[in-house]
């Protein structure tokens, strides 16, 4: 098996990866309901900055910036894309002219501004999501859902499991291929490829579905309730994505952190919403203070 | 009262012409270690599949007969509730594993069956302890080698510690050493505990001399039930294929009985004072040659201008693979072979093997050094159905490359319905049939799951590359079949070249990357294959008896 080839779980010396999975689900939560109910641009680069420094300071920052390229691009494609087909706004800042389909296209700053709040939001879900999946234990996530619903999280499990499979039998298919003499006669299409991936996909799936037989889970047991008392790192992991969650919350109902983008491009920024973007980092970054306790 | 019991057993595969398990009935008893031996396509895996309620729960078909495990009957109980009594092991270990880390795979089949957290706890403590994996505990399962995951596999299917294990070909993607390491494991188990196993192996000497009884499968039928000693003499006369190597020595040197194992052997041998002395050292292993512009001694000058010698069919000119934040996988190989040579390229999983063949195909770059190449090289990675595409295999290839695979009247098969050894000639001749003639062929891991005719057949066909002027390289970790076609073997190990000499000397003298006929015969004259060395006894037996007699005495 070759780690490090696509994001995954990997238990590593950082006070977020000694805390539980519900501790750890819970702060990623925290930092993904953030982004959506903050639409703020400066509330919404703080969640950014907080994510960026979590996944640093968990020691998987390299696994989440390698991803900034591409959803850079995206969240700018998103941007473009809006300014496209909004009719909102009225500052207008280039004139395209009539482009059938759309009619009469008009470029317009609020437009531009919001997709780019849209397409924040996105990147900072993908990068929660990418913190997740290399911090928090999915094992331990898939006993929490399973005491819920034991065939939706096996499923869940089985797809997990067959993911990097796959990944690894494309790749060996992909280099059999190579290997063909290359003044071949007969050029293979590519859906016979294609084709053969999906066939070698339901073996796999045979043999995993198998195993999942013998290994007896059709007698649906479920996963007896363990009690452990809460480490420091649950408490302040936990605390700190409820922290973050009510922050959130609070600053929605407060109407603090406005943005509007409807008619004209209005960004409220006084002590406020710095004071929140401020808060915001620090709730996220406090429980990496603490690093006792989290050698493997 | 039997742990399994089958009873006039016959199995038909959905959509299947013929049954795979043709009235099968014996007993296994509590605490007995059973090999299942037989040729490919025997129905073997069948009989494994039927025991631990695969069949015909999951795969459906035709079943008549009874099978019995640990007192449940499996017409009536499914494979979950089987798993309680006997635990169950296949080949690939990719496939059997199900959750991220080492510690939910073994508590996942306890937690199926409602246990609680304590016993889970306890279950998952034990299971480790007695596999030796409990330091790995916490680690996620991707980081793990083949050798590990299949240890943890084994270890989930006795986590409930159950009175049967039923293991299909469990070594054979592993390394002798890790093999090796599976069998003591096994045995350990069965002694220890009293788990009785049934384990399914081509490579007999590797689990034989383990074994209490072995039961031997043909066309679905049971032909040989015996103990391991009357087995072999069984297959002496009626299969012959399935004869270890000791044991065709022994018989091509006119002695009885056939050994189990290498220490029985040896015993036989120390009994008729054909056994060399310990106190003599095997063979010096030769030195890897030194890289180029190292000290190598310059040749003397000479007059007359010789006529250039051919270039190499593949060189590797100081060859590193480091990998981007991560270990140096090849670390400065310096290799070259010639046209027509054979080489088996031997060393541990994680040796450097496959990279180093990846690197001769062009599949991978150096990271430094430079790979030299005559002409194409054709490489045949270890699984053969990955290059397989279409429907028939006539349209794989040229009608005159299958027929010069010996695969003219198959034409109109499915690739995937091919036995083993069919699949592999037929991804052999896509590879190095069609296009110009490939400067060398290489092979990694191409004898896993093959039995001994099968091996005989590639081997022969190796030859007929090597004869054409082709390079032949193949990676293996059997040492048998590397004797069997090679002239020159390439010991690799932690991506570096550590011995590099003719196969008789690096075979001959060593304990895991040596033949078990030059395990036997302690490396004496270098010879590795019985027939060799029954010529080699039965000289010593008219010669030298009377003499080494007197010196041992």
């Amino acid at each position: 098996m070759t780690p490090g080839l696509s994001l995954a779980y990997r238990r590593r010396a950082s006070p977020l990866h000694a805390a539980r999975a519900a501790a750890g689900g819970i702060y990623c939560l925290g930092l993904v309901l953030c982004a959506l109910i903050l639409v703020h641009p400066v509330e919404l680069l703080a969640v950014l900055v907080a994510v960026l420094a979590a996944a640093r300071l968990a020691g998987v920052g390299a696994e989440v910036r390698r991803a900034v390229l591409p959803m850079l691009v995206l969240v700018l494609a998103i941007s473009a894309l809006n300014a496209l087909i909004s009719r909102n706004g009225l500052t207008v800042i280039a004139r395209l002219g009539e482009l059938p389909p759309f009619g009469q296209i008009d470029i317009t700053l609020e437009a531009l501004a919001y997709g780019l709040v849209l397409g924040l939001q996105l990147l900072l879900a993908v990068f929660v999501a990418m913190l997740g999946t290399a911090t928090v234990n999915p094992d331990e996530l898939l006993r929490i859902f399973r005491r819920i619903s034991l065939r939706s999280a096996l499923t869940a499990a089985l797809a997990t499991r067959l993911v990097p499979v796959l990944e690894a039998d494309g790749r060996r298919l992909a280099d059999a291929q190579r290997c063909r003499p290359p003044d071949e006669t007969r050029p293979r299409p590519r859906v016979a490829v294609v084709r053969a991936v999906a066939t070698g996909a339901l073996d796999r799936a045979l043999d995993v579905a198998a195993t999942l037989e013998v290994r007896g889970y059709a007698l649906g047991g479920r996963p007896p309730r363990v009690r452990h008392r809460l480490s420091r790192h649950d408490l302040a992991f936990g605390a700190a994505g409820l922290a973050l969650i009510a922050t959130a919350v609070a600053a929605k109902l407060a109407g603090l952190a406005g943005f509007d983008a409807d008619t004209t491009l209005s960004i409220a920024l006084g002590p406020p919403e710095l004071g929140l973007a401020a808060g915001l980092i620090l709730i996220a970054v406090a429980p990496f203070a603490d690093r006792r306790g989290i050698d493997l | 009262m039997s742990v399994l019991a089958f009873d006039a057993v016959t199995y038909t595969y959905p959509q299947a012409g013929t049954p795979a398990l043709r009235d099968l009935s014996f007993g296994l008893a509590p605490g007995e270690f059973c090999v299942v031996a037989g040729l490919s396509a025997g129905g073997k895996s069948t009989l494994l599949r039927a025991a631990c309620g695969l069949v015909p729960h999951f795969h459906g078909g035709e079943f008549a007969g009874r099978v019995v495990v640990g007192g449940l009957d499996t017409r009536d109980h499914g494979p979950g509730e089987i798993a309680a009594v006997a635990g169950t092991l296949f080949q690939d270990p990719e496939t059997q594993i199900l959750t991220g880390t080492v510690r939910a795979e073994l508590a996942f089949p306890l937690e199926n069956r409602g246990l609680g957290a304590a016993a889970v706890a306890r279950g998952v403590e034990e299971a480790a302890l007695a596999l030796g994996i409990e330091r790995v505990l916490d680690r996620t399962t991707r980081e793990l080698s083949g050798g590990e995951l299949q240890r943890v596999a084994l270890a989930a299917a006795l986590a409930g510690r159950p009175e049967l294990v039923l293991l299909d070909e469990p070594t054979s993607q592993l390394d002798p050493v890790a093999g090796d390491e599976l069998i003591s494991l096994l045995r350990r188990l069965n002694e220890q505990w009293g788990t009785a196993v049934l384990m399914i192996e081509h490579r007999l000497e590797r689990c034989l001399s383990a074994a209490d009884r072995v039961l031997v499968l043909a066309g679905g039928e049971l032909v040989c039930d015996a103990a391991p000693v009357d087995f072999l003499e069984w297959a002496a006369r009626a299969a012959p294929a399935l004869q270890t190597p000791g044991a065709r020595l022994l018989q091509r040197a006119g002695m009885r009985p056939a050994p189990a194992g290498v220490k029985d052997a040896r015993a036989t041998l120390r009994a008729h004072g054909l056994l060399r002395p310990p106190a003599e050292p095997g063979p010096d292993l030769p030195d890897p040659p030194a890289p180029a512009g190292d000290a190598a001694p310059k040749e003397p000058h000479r007059w007359r201008r010789r006529a250039p010698a051919p270039p190499p069919a593949l060189r590797f000119d100081g060859v590193w693979h480091e990998l981007a934040d991560g270990p140096a996988i090849l670390r400065g190989v310096d290799l070259s072979i010639e046209a027509g040579e054979s080489i088996a390229l031997m060393g541990r999983n994680g040796a450097g093997k496959s990279t180093l063949l990846r690197h001769a195909q062009g599949l991978s770059r150096p990271t430094r050094g430079r790979v030299e190449r005559a002409g194409r090289v054709a490489l045949l990675l270890q699984n053969p159905g990955d290059y397989f595409l279409a429907d028939r295999v006539a349209d794989e290839v040229a009608a005159p490359v299958l027929a010069a695979a010996g695969l003219a009247g198959l034409g109109e098969r499915h690739p995937r319905d091919l036995s083993g050894g069919e699949r592999q000639r037929l991804a052999l001749a896509i590879v190095a049939g069609g296009g110009p003639a490939p400067a060398a062929v290489c092979l990694d891991e191409p004898t896993r799951g093959m039995d001994r005719a099968a091996k005989g057949d590639l081997a022969d066909r190796l030859a007929g590359y090597a004869a054409a002027g082709a390079a032949v390289v193949v990676a293996t970790h059997d040492a048998e079949f590397a004797a069997s076609f090679a002239r020159r073997v390439v010991l690799l190990a932690d991506g570096r070249v550590i011995a590099d000499g003719p196969v008789g000397e690096i075979l001959s003298g060593g304990w895991y990357f040596a033949t078990e006929t030059a395990r036997i015969l302690g490396g004496d004259g270098g010879v590795l294959l019985p027939e060799d060395g029954g010529a080699l006894l039965r000289r010593r037996l008219t010669d030298c008896a009377p003499r080494w007699g007197a010196e041992l005495a």
